[in-house]
C-alpha cells in the first residue's frame, strides 16, 4: 500500500486519486446506511438517543451557543472516525492522509465557524479581530490562518505518519511487526477525529464568547 | 559530486535535523503537560472528564509543533523543489 496518494484515473486536468475514490465510497456508505438506519425505528431511537446524550454534553461544555454546531462536530466525528481507521481493511488507503481532502475539511470548519458566529452576532462579531486594539488587526487575521491550516497539516500529518511507518517498518523487517503500530495508528486515528471536531468548536464558540465578555464589559463601563 | 547530488545529500540530512529536533521540543513539552494532567486528575478524580478533554485538545495543539517539522521533511524528502 502506498502511504502517498496515488492517481488513478484522469479526467481532463483533474486528477483522481485514490483517496478520492475511498472518501466518495465511504460518504455514500456513511449516507446510505444512516437512512436506512433512520427508517427502523430501533436504530433510529439508538440514534436520536446518542445524538441527545453528545447534543447535551457538548453544549455543556462549551457554555457558549453552540447548539448549531453540534450536526457539524458529529459529522466531522463520525466521517474521520471512520475514515482515519478504513486503512485496516486491506486494499484501501485513508483518505485523510491526503492534504487535499485535510485541507478541505479544515476550510469547511473554518467557514462554518465564522458563518455561525456571524448567523448568531452579526456584524458586531467581526470587531473582535480589532480587539484589544485596532493595530493588532494584521495579528488577528494571521492568526486565524494560522489556525486553520495548523488544523488541516495536524490532521494530515498524523495519518500520513502512521501510514509512513507502518511502510517502512513493513519493508524493513517484514509480515506481522507492522501490526503494533498499525493498532497505535488506530488510536492515533481516533483521537484525531476527536482532536479536529472539538478544535472546531472550541474555535467557533472562542471567537463568540469573546465578543460576548466584551459586550458584558462595555455594558458595564457604561453603568 | 555534481550539485544536484550536493543538493539531495543536504536534504536528507537537514530532513533527519528537522525531525529529530521538532520531535525532541515536542516530547519535552507533551511530556511535561501529561505529567501535570494527571497530577490534577490525581488531586481531583471528580472533575478527570473535564481534565481530560482540555489535555487532549491541548496536547494536540502542542503536537502541530512537532507535524511542522514533519511536514518540511517530507517535503525535503519526497517533494524537494531543488531537485530535478
Amino acid at each position: 500500500m502506498n502511504p502517498f496518494p496515488t492517481p488513478l484515473w484522469s479526467i481532463g486536468p483533474v486528477t483522481v486519486t485514490d483517496s478520492v475514490l475511498v472518501m466518495i465510497v465511504l460518504s455514500l456508505l456513511l449516507v446510505g446506511g444512516g437512512s436506512i438506519a433512520l427508517r427502523l425505528p430501533r436504530a433510529r431511537a439508538a440514534l436520536e438517543l446518542g445524538y441527545d446524550t453528545l447534543e447535551r454534553s457538548i453544549v455543556q461544555s462549551t457554555s457558549a451557543d453552540a447548539q448549531a454546531l453540534v450536526p457539524l462536530v458529529l459529522t466531522l466525528w463520525i466521517f474521520l472516525g471512520v475514515a482515519n481507521v478504513v486503512s485496516l481493511v486491506p486494499g484501501v488507503a485513508t483518505p485523510t492522509r491526503d492534504l487535499s481532502l485535510a485541507a478541505a475539511l479544515a476550510a469547511i470548519s473554518f467557514s462554518a465557524g465564522h458563518v455561525h458566529a456571524l448567523r448568531a452576532q452579526g456584524v458586531a462579531y467581526l470587531r473582535h479581530y480589532l480587539e484589544p486594539s485596532p493595530f493588532l488587526l494584521p495579528f488577528n487575521v494571521i492568526g486565524e490562518i494560522g489556525r486553520t491550516i495548523a488544523l488541516a497539516l495536524r490532521l494530515f500529518g498524523n495519518m500520513l505518519s502512521g501510514h509512513l511507518v507502518v511502510a517502512i517498518v513493513l519493508y524493513l523487517a517484514g509480515l506481522l511487526l507492522p501490526v503494533p503500530l498499525m493498532l497505535l495508528g488506530v488510536l492515533t486515528g481516533l483521537v484525531q477525529a476527536y482532536i479536529f471536531g472539538v478544535l472546531t468548536l472550541v474555535f467557533a464558540a472562542s471567537s463568540i464568547r469573546q465578543v460576548e465578555a466584551e459586550t458584558a464589559r462595555k455594558g458595564r463601563e457604561k453603568k | 559530486m555534481n550539485a544536484q547530488d550536493w543538493i539531495a545529500i543536504a536534504s536528507i540530512i537537514t530532513a533527519g535535523i528537522t525531525v529529530a529536533g521538532g520531535s525532541f521540543g515536542a516530547a519535552l513539552g507533551e511530556g511535561r503537560a501529561l505529567s501535570q494532567g494527571l497530577d490534577a486528575i490525581a488531586r481531583q478524580p471528580d472533575s478527570a472528564s473535564t481534565l481530560t478533554r482540555t489535555l487532549f485538545v491541548g496536547l494536540a495543539m502542542v503536537e502541530s509543533s512537532a507535524i511542522y517539522p514533519l511536514v518540511v521533511a517530507l517535503i525535503l524528502l519526497f517533494a524537494n523543489p531543488f531537485v530535478r
